[in-house]
């Protein structure tokens, strides 16, 4: 009697354990897979990473060091004669700087204002010709015309060839943010405009007064994509603008790739400088880089909360 | 009296305008709309019916009105050259390999992201993920040139470190596919990563759960419930993608390749062809034809392919 007791207890011992070394390794093996899965990401990570800091590292090298060990991730001596170089001259950065920033910030503020104020538009179910509207804005998403009617009217009609508005007038409208803007507008309480109208306000001013005050966060997202697109713009630069003054940051330092000489003009200003035989090149164009490309690349994390739900909405079928 | 009040209620309530208020509201509206329309107008429009010029032998000195009316002579030439199937050809091509390698990379990317539950890691990595996108391409093409620069780039010194061969890069049209693939992906995999796991959020939890209880392995987990979910944010993006199948990224081709005319045979895609016509040859009529080639097969691409969807698929097609 006693016996079998004892076996039926040695079972259900070697039973639990059996079990709980059965939970031990399921837990091991999903331990297991989840390194697995944080290595991968990580290495997808270094391969985003590794490039920025390339060039970080390369800025930073001596061109002596350049040639003699080509570029390398770790620089072997830190030298900042590159950095030291651009600051020394830096009127021409300093006016790519204010173009940049110019068609930036006045871009997008009154892109945003056109695009906004239509989409509120479109977002009222009061609103008769609003198919007709949204057909006009959706069709243009679908057809262009092509680079060349638009280069021929930019320069030879509307004489806007060489001139900062280049930057801002042709990309005032993107279809997507316009209905991304509008799906935003009509899940707004209708409540709010119906009691806001009979208290006597009219659309302009619950726009600006309500609706505006409502889509902050999307207002912001479609604020800072226009902010980033326009800040990496070369591509209005290349084709239109040929004065100096004028250029914006990317296309500067496009320009510099091919001829590193435009950082130099003002050499004769520093004759000591163009005897030195080491005069930076490569380091010094991977300076430009950083200097033009650094700005964005601390701000922007931050307004990441922005961009993800900009990336969500965008995706949701207008 | 009461039967009136209640009329009237039901007015408001039903938000039913009197006529003279709805046209004023129209009158607002458009008026809203106003510097949106003239916008598109100018600088969409008018173009549209610029592309005249592709029928024209197109001069700046006789301008639109005056130049001569030539038909189809530019698409003729340009067909009949070889150029019109290489730079076909490398762009379809090039873009349905983004496409497909993007598609593939992203999901297994965000499947991954999914599995890790702390938000201290999703977050970071996130933020990580989509630096690349915040950058130009210039700056990629500063990148790709410390990688690849014949003399002094990594590329080449690893290559020699293991004792190899090295390649000049800029000259060797082979190797630049898979470059520009990479590089492609490089960028935007972060943004597209992104979005899938914003769907992969949205699927309520306890279709695991009940999965879990039912013995499901994480992989038919994946296979049976995360990817029918994703399937139709799949199908809207895939089929924006193929709709710009016949548009090149002009970045991406222009400034990693560095322009070099060397590369041509296999980075020569529609959007640099134009371009180039445009300002290096200053053949108006002739890039414009094919500028115009390239609107109209993109635009019934778009109209194929969200018809098929539509007809298989109603509730994921785009219009």
């Amino acid at each position: 009697m006693g016996k079998t007791m004892v076996n039926e207890q040695v079972i259900l011992k070697k039973e639990t354990t059996i079990k709980q070394s059965k939970v031990a390794k399921k837990g091991l093996k999903k331990h297991k897979e989840n390194i697995l899965i944080h290595i991968i990401i990580i290495l997808a990570c270094l391969a985003c990473v590794i490039p920025f800091l390339l060039l970080i590292s390369v800025s930073l090298s001596s061109e002596v060091d350049i040639l003699e060990y080509g570029y390398r991730l770790i620089p072997k001596n830190i030298d900042f004669t590159a950095y030291n170089y651009i600051l020394r001259d830096p009127g021409q950065v300093i006016s790519a700087y204010q173009v940049t920033i110019f068609s930036s910030i006045v871009g997008t503020i009154i892109s945003l204002t056109i695009m906004a104020m239509a989409a509120y538009a479109l977002s009222r179910t009061s609103f008769s010709y609003k198919k007709q509207v949204s057909f006009v804005i959706f069709f243009s998403m679908l057809f262009s015309g092509g680079l060349v009617p638009s280069y021929i009217l930019i320069t030879q009609y509307l004489n806007l060839k060489d001139n900062i508005w280049v930057y801002i007038l042709p990309s005032l409208v993107n279809g997507f943010y316009v209905f991304m803007m509008r799906s935003f507008f009509s899940d707004l309480p209708e409540a709010l405009f119906e009691s806001a109208k009979i208290d006597g306000a009219n659309e302009l001013r619950i726009f600006f007064q309500i609706a505006i005050q409502l889509s902050k966060p999307v207002l912001a997202t479609v604020a800072l994509f226009g902010v980033l697109q326009r800040w990496n713009d070369w591509f209005t630069a290349l084709l239109y603008i040929e004065k100096q003054n004028l250029m914006s940051l990317q296309y500067l330092l496009q320009r510099i790739m091919k001829d590193i000489e435009l950082v130099r003009q003002n050499q004769d200003l520093f004759p000591e400088l163009s005897q030195m035989i080491n005069l930076p090149n490569d380091s010094l164009r991977m300076a430009m880089a950083m200097v033009c490309a650094g700005p964005i690349l601390i701000v922007f994390p931050f307004f990441q909360k922005y961009f993800v739900r900009g990336l969500t909405v965008g995706s949701v079928k207008g | 009296m009461y039967s009136n009040l209640k009329n009237f209620s039901s007015q408001i309530k039903r938000g039913k305008p009197s006529k003279v208020l709805k046209k004023k509201d129209n009158i607002i509206f458009m008026f809203m709309c106003f510097p949106l329309l003239i916008s598109l107008i100018i600088f969409s429009y008018i173009p549209m019916c610029g592309i005249i010029i592709a029928f024209q032998d197109f001069n700046s000195r006789d301008g639109i009105f005056g130049s001569k009316f030539v038909g189809l002579k530019h698409f003729e030439f340009f067909f009949k050259s070889q150029d019109a199937w290489r730079i076909t050809r490398n762009t379809v091509g090039m873009n349905l390999i983004f496409i497909f390698a993007g598609l593939i990379f992203a999901v297994v990317l965000a499947l991954m992201l999914y599995e890790v539950k702390k938000r201290i890691f999703t977050k970071t990595y996130q933020t990580i993920l989509i630096l690349p996108n915040f950058i130009s391409w210039v700056i990629v093409g500063y990148m790709m040139y410390t990688l690849l620069n014949p003399a002094q780039g990594i590329i080449n010194h690893l290559l020699e470190s293991f004792n190899m061969k090295t390649v000049a890069w800029y000259s060797e049209a082979k190797y630049w596919p898979i470059i520009l693939a990479i590089a492609s992906i490089w960028k935007k995999v972060g943004i597209d990563c992104i979005i899938y796991y914003a769907a992969l959020m949205g699927i309520n939890h306890e279709y695991y759960e009940a999965a879990e209880l039912d013995g499901a392995t994480k992989l038919q987990q994946i296979r049976y419930i995360s990817i029918p979910f994703l399937i139709p944010i799949i199908t809207i993006l895939t089929i924006l993608a193929i709709g710009g199948i016949f548009r090149a990224d002009f970045g991406l081709f222009y400034q990693l390749t560095r322009n070099s005319g060397e590369l041509y045979e296999t980075t020569d895609v529609i959007d640099t062809y134009v371009f180039r016509a445009l300002k290096n040859m200053g053949e108006m009529s002739m890039s414009a034809a094919v500028g115009l080639f390239q609107s109209v097969v993109g635009f019934v691409l778009i109209l194929v392919t969200n018809l098929i969807v539509s007809k298989t698929n109603p509730e994921n097609s785009l219009f």
